[in-house]
């Protein structure tokens, strides 16, 4: 028997089926506050075009963030973008952008445990958004590092200042990019794996 | 101009919040698009088990929708004829992604579907793993 509405539900293009061989996928998640470039940067490496999905937050975490304002609303629908890169025919890499509040953090299962890493997108305009999120971070030891996206009205900081202002140790990299292009995105993801390639190294028994 | 300046937090021994699991007896969001009193009631009883379902889990249709199939099931078992992530499903579906997860654990339980494990991060990552990732990168 067949459903009408059913037939009616828009799934991926033919080009976008994974192949059978998928076995497992990985993920890296890019956070950074609004506005920052996040899903720029995620639409501008993925194969297929980012996607929303959506989680509802109930009573419980309402309030906590008062950009909301409404105290009243019972439920609040956030959403978050996401795209793909297979890297091999049974590897798959998952990027999602997510805001850095930290009320969103529990709401997708294992969204930042799971990760093999994650890129802090910030913006020189408003450095101070994406002090909370590094802190979680490394309460968390979720492996990261700092994208500065280039916006051409943002203050220039050299990278030894940012250094010190973001409070970094030397080891952590810390790399401009232009999230609106495919290259600088990928070196961004490129410096990450090497990051994390490098912890790997150094945590691998002689 | 000196940018502002952070104070760095160092990793604490507290253990994780967990993630608070949505009730689902609660009342259903309100929005102007959805229709969410039907989720909530296709999402079938109360208190059943939901599987450990991670947003790249990727879900495999084992059998064309049965005729007992509810119309979210069948557009379910369709999407993923070929291997497709749950945070996909979420989103070609429109639903949220605690929604897809109830209606995949029924799939499931129903050996419908199957699921394949993310890799997830390790203390002592893989190698050759993020060799390969890299790899992939480099042919973008």
């Amino acid at each position: 028997m067949d459903f009408k509405s059913s037939d009616t539900i828009p799934g991926p293009r033919t080009e976008d089926h994974l192949p059978h061989t998928a076995e497992a996928a990985v993920k890296i998640v890019i956070v950074g506050g609004f506005g920052v470039g996040k899903t720029t940067m995620v639409g501008s490496v993925s194969e297929i075009k980012p996607l929303t999905t959506e989680e509802t937050m109930t009573q419980a975490g309402v309030g906590v963030d008062d950009n909301y304002g409404s105290e009243t609303k019972t439920a609040t629908t956030v959403a978050m973008d996401f795209g793909r890169i297979s890297i091999t025919e049974q590897l798959v890499l998952y990027l999602f952008g997510t805001p850095g509040q930290e009320r969103f953090w529990f709401l997708w299962n294992g969204l930042f445990e799971g990760a093999l890493g994650a890129v802090v997108l910030v913006d020189t305009r408003r450095l101070e958004v994406s002090f909370d999120v590094m802190g979680r971070l490394e309460e968390r030891g979720v492996p990261f590092v700092v994208a500065v996206n280039t916006f051409p009205d943002g203050p220039r900081h050299s990278i030894d200042d940012l250094r010190t202002a973001l409070d970094l140790s030397e080891d952590i990299p810390i790399v401009e990019c232009d999230a609106r292009r495919r290259a600088s995105s990928r070196d961004v993801l490129m410096t990450l794996l090497q990051f994390l390639h490098s912890l790997a190294v150094e945590k691998a028994p002689v | 101009m000196t940018p502002p300046q952070r104070r760095r937090r160092y990793p604490k021994a507290t253990p994780e919040p967990t993630p608070q699991p949505a009730k689902e007896g609660q009342n259903p969001p309100e929005g102007p698009k959805k229709n969410p009193e039907r989720l909530y009631v296709i999402t079938g009883p109360d208190g059943a088990e939901r599987s450990e379902l991670d947003l790249v889990t990727l879900i495999v249709a084992h059998a064309d929708p049965p005729p007992s199939a509810t119309p979210e099931q069948a557009a379910l078992l369709r999407l993923c004829t070929a291997p497709l992530s749950v945070a996909e499903l979420s989103a070609y579906l429109s639903l949220p992604f605690s929604v897809v997860t109830v209606l995949l654990t029924e799939l499931l339980t129903a050996e419908l579907v199957t699921a394949r494990a993310p890799i997830i991060r390790q203390a002592l990552a893989d190698r050759s793993l993020l060799e390969a990732v890299m790899h992939g990168l480099q042919k973008l």
